[in-house]
């Protein structure tokens, strides 16, 4: 047995956007261990919930997260609707389904791009992000935000999007879906990225269940657990089925955010194919929210939680969300043990960790 | 647009690990561990799954309470049972890893902890002083 070093990773390193810090446990140039901690910019944000009208403190919950900022409103909304008995207008729901498989384009891209950087593949880092762009184009054409968009909010969205608009969004990602399948091809096929990242960082199906991995990591691994399959907002009439790869090493975790780009430019199809006319929210809401609720969603980075509690005034009691990255820390724990401390990285950056999510 | 089948239900402290060994023989996965402060005591929502069924537990805790870690059944409870030690100051025991405090790098120490109780004390009034001329 060689002598047992510990080499911290993180807070700041170049392959992180935000502050993580891993005490790495190494023996020769392998990893033993790996201890995480965390809090470099923890907010609070769940505490505000008690100073900030349930209606307004959407906008703060959009905000726990700049990239998966969408579908965090929706979950909020959906959770306070949930405890008032709101019956959402369906053409709410299905705008709010294709603004969050578009949210789900971008986190992927921005994540394809970071992770090609992280490997040293700077042209494909910037391909990524090009094409990510026209995703952000047409979320500011719809909504007016390119990364926060102030759409949702309790009991429908804000404001109507045209189906002349939806038209033009569907026209415009046809246009861009060759590139992103040349893009997964890239991520699927090249030599560079699969020696940087086949056989990687493996954890089976059995140990990713067991250790509550959720999103693109677990199903990496074969398992096939998305929160779109409890059919929430208009994912239940849009025939989604959830995108797995069996080989649980990193090149898996990187093939299914792939994937996903084109699953979810076909639910965005779909969505504006089968739009439904009408209303998109329930008027003038009334009253506070009185109970508790959980509801689910599933983010670009996996399924996240918010749990609402209120008494029937304008404040909610509590507000909590379990993000994804929060899950993955564990699988994280297990996966980086046996990893030369070349490649924590590249395995680090596999579960597409977002720390301002997860710190909240 | 279907509703999610999410239910709840409260038990004792004493039965959690029991409970929750009843849900990893059912083949379920943990989903979250969340706790919420209600006044002067403390729930602590365990939340399960299978099949998109989720099924929540809950515990009702105060301050000085211990609380029995579910590690021996679902290795992965650490990161939520070290975030309720360093949020809410709560202690739990037989953690499959214990930071010992150091998982959440707060500025404030339990930022989440109910704030003691405070009783108001009324100002003493300052004895008058010797007056002048007095001896």
């Amino acid at each position: 047995m060689g002598r047992q070093i510990v080499v911290p990773f993180g807070p700041q390193h170049p392959v992180l956007p935000e502050p993580i810090h891993l005490d790495l446990v190494l023996e020769d140039e392998v990893v033993v261990e790996a201890v995480p901690s965390i809090g470099y910019i923890h907010r609070g944000l769940e505490k505000l919930v008690e100073k900030r009208e349930y209606t307004d403190y959407i906008r703060i919950a959009e905000r726990i997260c700049g990239i998966c900022s969408f579908t965090h409103s929706v979950n909020y909304a959906e959770s306070v609707e949930k405890v008032m008995g709101l019956e959402v207008p369906a053409r709410a729901h299905y705008i709010r389904t294709i603004l969050m498989e578009y949210s789900r384009m971008h986190s992927h891209m921005l994540w394809l791009g970071l992770t090609a950087d992280a490997m040293g593949f700077e042209n494909l880092f910037m391909n990524s992000w090009r094409i990510r762009e026209a995703i952000l184009d047409d979320m500011e054409m719809a909504t007016g935000g390119r990364v926060i968009q102030g759409l949702c909010t309790v009991g429908g969205i804000r404001k109507d999007v045209p189906d002349e608009m939806l038209g033009q969004m569907s026209d415009h990602l046809k246009e861009i879906t060759p590139q992103m399948e040349e893009l997964c091809k890239i991520f699927s096929h090249d030599t560079s990225v699969r020696h940087r990242m086949r056989g990687l960082g493996v954890l089976t199906k059995e140990e990713m269940w067991e250790l509550g991995g959720v999103g693109p990591t677990a199903r990496g691994s074969n398992l096939p657990l998305d929160a779109r399959c409890t059919g929430y907002s208009a994912y239940d009439e849009l025939g989604f089925k959830p995108v797995v790869e069996k080989e649980g090493d990193c090149l898996a975790r990187c093939i299914v955010r792939a994937r996903e780009l084109m699953a979810a430019a076909d639910l965005v199809h779909a969505a504006v194919k089968k739009m439904p006319d009408g209303p998109v929210d329930v008027g003038k809401i009334k009253g506070g929210p009185d109970g508790e609720a959980f509801f689910f969603t599933e983010q670009p980075r996996g399924e996240v939680l918010h749990y609402v509690k209120g008494n029937g005034s304008k404040y909610l009691v509590r507000h909590r969300v379990r993000t994804p990255t929060f899950a993955n820390i564990p699988p994280l724990v297990k996966m980086l043990a046996g990893v030369d401390l070349a490649d924590v990285p590249v395995v680090v950056l596999t579960i597409d960790p977002c720390i301002g999510c997860m710190e909240r | 647009m279907k509703d999610q089948n999410t239910t709840m239900r409260g038990i004792a402290v004493s039965d959690l690990v029991k409970e929750t060994g009843a849900f990893k023989a059912k083949g379920c996965r943990l989903v979250q561990i969340g706790c919420t402060g209600i006044g002067d005591a403390y729930e602590i929502n365990y939340t399960f799954d299978k099949d998109y069924v989720f099924e929540t537990v809950r515990i009702t805790v105060h301050d000085g309470d211990v609380i029995p870690s579910i590690a021996e059944h679902y290795w992965a409870s650490f990161i939520y049972e070290n975030e309720i030690h360093d949020l809410y100051g709560l202690t739990v025991e037989g953690m499959s890893i214990d930071f010992g405090g150091h998982l959440f790098h707060t500025a404030i120490e339990n930022p989440f902890k109910n704030p003691p109780e405070v009783t108001k004390v009324e100002k003493e009034t300052p004895a008058p002083g010797p007056e002048e001329g007095d001896a």
